[in-house]
């Protein structure tokens, strides 16, 4: 399988994504450059973390019109799997691709530290391989975290089963306590309707081996291995 | 020509930013104040174009880059120096 990871000027966890496809996973592995208007034989495309274009204007804003971005919406509608990480889900999310918006965290402050996630459903690409309310402690580090999304759209996103990941506390359990920043419902990462585009903001790709101290990260990017390996099987 | 345009967080999306403004209002003795939004204004400086079209290409730049109509309010006002 191979992963392209898309390089803005100013992403910083393209880098991290990389070594966990190729070196972590023993998969394939490519650097998209922004400019790039292809990306032939890619099979799941990342947009990782960092700050795109400086996250001028508001993050994301400026990285969703990059001429790779077209060939990713062609992508998205080919069914193809796109990943946001952080960064990448503030892009996905300017670009439309994924309903909301990202805004500054509830307590103003930038945080960067453990956190516990609820995986909502197991029927995606992404969690393949994660039973449904399986807990996750990933890290997360950024400012503007805070999902947002108008009351119609959050009830239409519980109706479709698109949110993918919920805060919560190391038991399970969703609580004001264990919502870092403040996002309505304590969304960490939603999909789109047909399912192929994942955003959270948990990093994942910092948390996929042991002697970082946490691999739990890791079960996401598995899932979207072993999903791709049984879509093959169906085409063969 | 120049544009100033204004984009404000919706009514409903939580401002951090203008809450803590608003405590430190209070904070110095100004009582009055019972909220604060924070927002900020571009000036863009436009050449060549009727006041008319102005407007409309105005509209577009705020939909597609200068605003999130899903989380900002956007308005803007004409110009001549």
């Amino acid at each position: 399988m191979k992963f392209g990871i898309v390089v803005f000027p100013g992403s910083n966890c393209d880098h991290d994504v990389y070594h966990v496809a190729k070196h972590v996973l023993g998969h394939e592995a490519a650097f998209l450059w922004h400019k790039d208007t292809t990306f032939a034989g890619v099979d799941c495309v990342v947009l990782p973390g960092g700050f795109a274009h400086g996250d001028y204007l508001r993050a994301g804003a400026v990285a969703r019109f990059s001429p790779i971005m077209k060939s990713v919406e062609a992508f998205v509608a080919r069914g193809g799997l796109v990943l946001g990480i952080c960064n990448g889900f503030q892009v996905l999310t300017e670009a439309g691709l994924l309903p909301g918006a990202l805004v500054r965290n509830g307590g103003l402050k930038y945080i960067c530290r453990d956190v516990h996630v609820r995986t909502e459903r197991q029927d995606t690409p992404y969690t393949s391989r994660i039973k449904q309310g399986t807990v996750l402690k990933i890290p997360i580090g950024h400012g503007e975290g805070c999902y947002f999304a108008p009351e119609e759209v959050l009830k239409e996103l519980e109706e479709k089963r698109q949110v993918v990941f919920r805060y919560c506390d190391e038991s399970g359990q969703v609580t004001a306590g264990s919502n870092p920043n403040g996002s309505l419902r304590a969304i960490a990462g939603v999909c789109n309707a047909r399912g192929n585009v994942l955003g959270l903001m948990p990093h994942p790709d910092r948390s996929a081996e042991e002697v970082l101290g946490n691999a739990q990260g890791r079960r996401i990017f598995e899932s979207i291995v072993y999903a791709w390996e049984q879509a093959r099987r169906q085409r063969i | 020509m120049k544009a100033r345009v204004y984009v404000t967080l919706k009514r409903g999306v939580l401002d951090p930013q203008g809450k803590t403004v608003c405590a430190s209002l209070h904070q110095l003795g100004y009582r009055e104040v019972t909220d604060v939004r924070v927002g900020k204004f571009m000036d863009v400086t436009l050449g060549g174009l009727p006041r008319r079209e102005a407007e409309q290409r105005l509209k577009a730049m705020c939909e597609k880059l200068l605003a999130n109509t899903v989380i900002e309010d956007y308005r803007f006002e004409i110009y001549e120096e």
